[in-house]
């Protein structure tokens, strides 16, 4: 029974995970970067989810609404201020930007919100027993499960079938050629950004409700893992962050609960170098071969 | 109904193209012949708007383009058919040509398809496969069903037969033949000098980014000059 209450959790912190990882992963697919300001970004939605909640007593869903709101347009404000300039430098400057950013929100929340440790008040409360006495699922375990399957049928209809979605694979793939089709790449990034934001609002959220404390670097160390999760499924693919995200989270708990609590990192990044080792491209990363 | 007028381009200190001037008339098939670097692709990224000229003008229908963004280019009536093809290698061969109707009315979008799918029959027996899994050829008769899916007014063709089988080479020239019979302009960039000149009615010769020749297709394939660079002796 334990192990089944092992691969609830997992499965849930995975979800969180890939909800995350995504942001990562369409980033980078479209941008060629690798955004390490996107934990920093599921900080500031949980700390709007904080405040509208707790000092607003604004409904919970009301405050969801209000961090994905304010992370979009975070996301959208990070990208034209900070990367756009940079959209023809060379990568290295662009990721010690991201760096930058990303210590720039942390000491911006620190100043407006406090270094101190906040207790954040769950979405949901309790849980669904199903055995009673020894296998129970909580409903942020459930809820978390939930949005994250939501959100990946979403994105792949929004890829697969909309002019938009479209759009946005042909320039991850070619950001000239898609000019001369008339797509606005700069428009699509933007979008992407927005995205990207809006799904770390939401993982946020559902984090610090799972694991019920807020401080200015609460997005740091799920960003890693996240960003982890999705070179693990292989950065650039929508279904690999899926699957980074739920093997990592399911790593992560059963290192936790077998091994031991403190080398559930080392264990994680054990099993990446491994895999990254035997498929350089990640899980379900793959190099299209061009034709000349 | 294209008019370009003296623009000179630089890459970093390199001065690309110096000082070139040239139009198109409607109905026309003009094409820009010339050694590789000479700088012909650079003058169609220069037309289309992902490079910027520092001096003189491109008129397109009368309209200055000096300051239209490239993805603002389409709408206006020009396609661009770029070098190397550039078609989306992950995406299916009908998004492809959808990606090429972007700025049109999702209503004609469907009678575009059509009339593509009939200048081309094997991209329509293909329509479902990724277009990473086409020939070389395939991938070129996609790449301009995509430019056509925009109704263009004026083809920008840059390297067509570039690395396909003489065969294809033939087939790719035949479209083309086909598109100017059908009252298309076009404007075609080519290494192979003879092809280009037999099925333009103008051609203009470039040398490291100057016009050096100009004339009519075959006024340029009689041009002894021209014959020895370019048409082996």
């Amino acid at each position: 029974m334990s192990f089944l209450n092992n691969v609830i959790t997992g499965v849930s912190l995975g979800s969180i995970y890939a909800i995350i990882a995504l942001g990562y992963t369409m980033v980078y697919g479209i941008a060629k970067m690798l955004n390490f300001a996107h934990g920093d970004v599921i900080m500031v939605g949980a700390y709007m989810c904080f405040f509208a909640v707790g000092s607003f007593s604004l409904p919970p869903a009301a405050g969801v609404l209000l961090a994905v709101a304010v992370c979009t347009v975070l996301g959208i404000a990070i990208e034209r201020l900070a990367y756009k300039p940079l959209r023809s430098a060379p990568s290295l400057a662009v990721l010690i930007t991201a760096i930058g950013v990303s210590y720039l929100l942390q000491n911006s929340a620190q100043l407006l919100w406090g270094a101190d440790t906040k207790t954040f008040r769950p979405l949901v409360e309790g849980s669904l027993v199903l055995v009673p006495g020894q296998l129970s699922i909580s409903y942020v375990a459930v809820l978390s499960i939930v949005c994250c399957v939501v959100v990946m049928i979403t994105l792949t209809l929004f890829t697969g079938q909309t002019k938009l979605g479209k759009a946005m694979r042909a320039c991850s793939e070619d950001k000239a050629a898609a000019q001369l089709m008339g797509i606005d790449v700069n428009a699509t990034i933007s979008m992407t950004f927005a995205i990207g934001s809006a799904l770390a609002a939401i993982a946020g959220v559902l984090m610090c409700s799972a694991y019920p404390v807020l401080s200015p670097t609460t997005g740091s160390m799920p960003g890693i893992r996240a960003f982890t999760a999705a070179v693990f499924g292989g950065i650039g693919s929508v279904p690999g962050a899926l699957l980074g995200g739920i093997l990592l989270g399911v790593i992560e708990t059963f290192a936790k609960a077998y091994i031991s609590t403190d080398l559930s990192d080392a264990v994680v990044f054990a099993v990446l170098i491994v895999v990254l080792l035997v498929k350089p491209a990640g899980l379900m990363g793959k190099y299209v071969p061009e034709k000349v | 109904m294209l008019k370009v007028n003296d623009i000179n381009v630089y890459y970093g200190a390199i001065h690309a193209i110096k000082g070139v001037s040239f139009q198109v008339n409607a109905g026309e098939v003009v094409t820009l012949i010339g050694a590789n670097g000479a700088g012909k692709s650079t003058i169609l990224n220069t037309v289309c708007g992902l490079l910027h000229s520092q001096t003189g003008s491109i008129e397109f229908l009368e309209q200055n383009l000096g300051s239209v963004p490239a993805h603002k280019i389409v709408e206006r009536g020009m396609a661009h058919v770029p070098e190397g093809r550039r078609v989306f290698l992950q995406m299916s061969v009908e998004e492809n040509l959808e990606m090429g109707a972007y700025t049109q009315p999702r209503a004609g979008i469907a009678a575009s398809l059509e009339r593509v799918y009939q200048q081309f029959p094997r991209l329509k027996e293909r329509r479902k496969q990724v277009a990473g899994t086409l020939s070389g050829g395939e991938q070129q008769m996609l790449a301009m069903g995509r430019g056509l899916m925009s109704n263009p007014k004026l083809l920008m063709l840059d390297e067509p037969s570039m690395g396909l089988a003489p065969i294809l080479v033939d087939q790719i020239f035949d479209i083309i033949r086909r598109l100017h019979q059908a009252g298309t302009t076009i404007l075609l960039v080519e290494q192979n000098a003879r092809m280009a000149l037999s099925v333009a009615d103008r051609g203009y010769v470039l040398e490291t980014g100057k016009i050096v020749a100009t004339g009519t297709g075959d006024e340029l394939l009689r041009d002894a000059a021209v014959k020895k660079a370019y048409l082996g002796g």
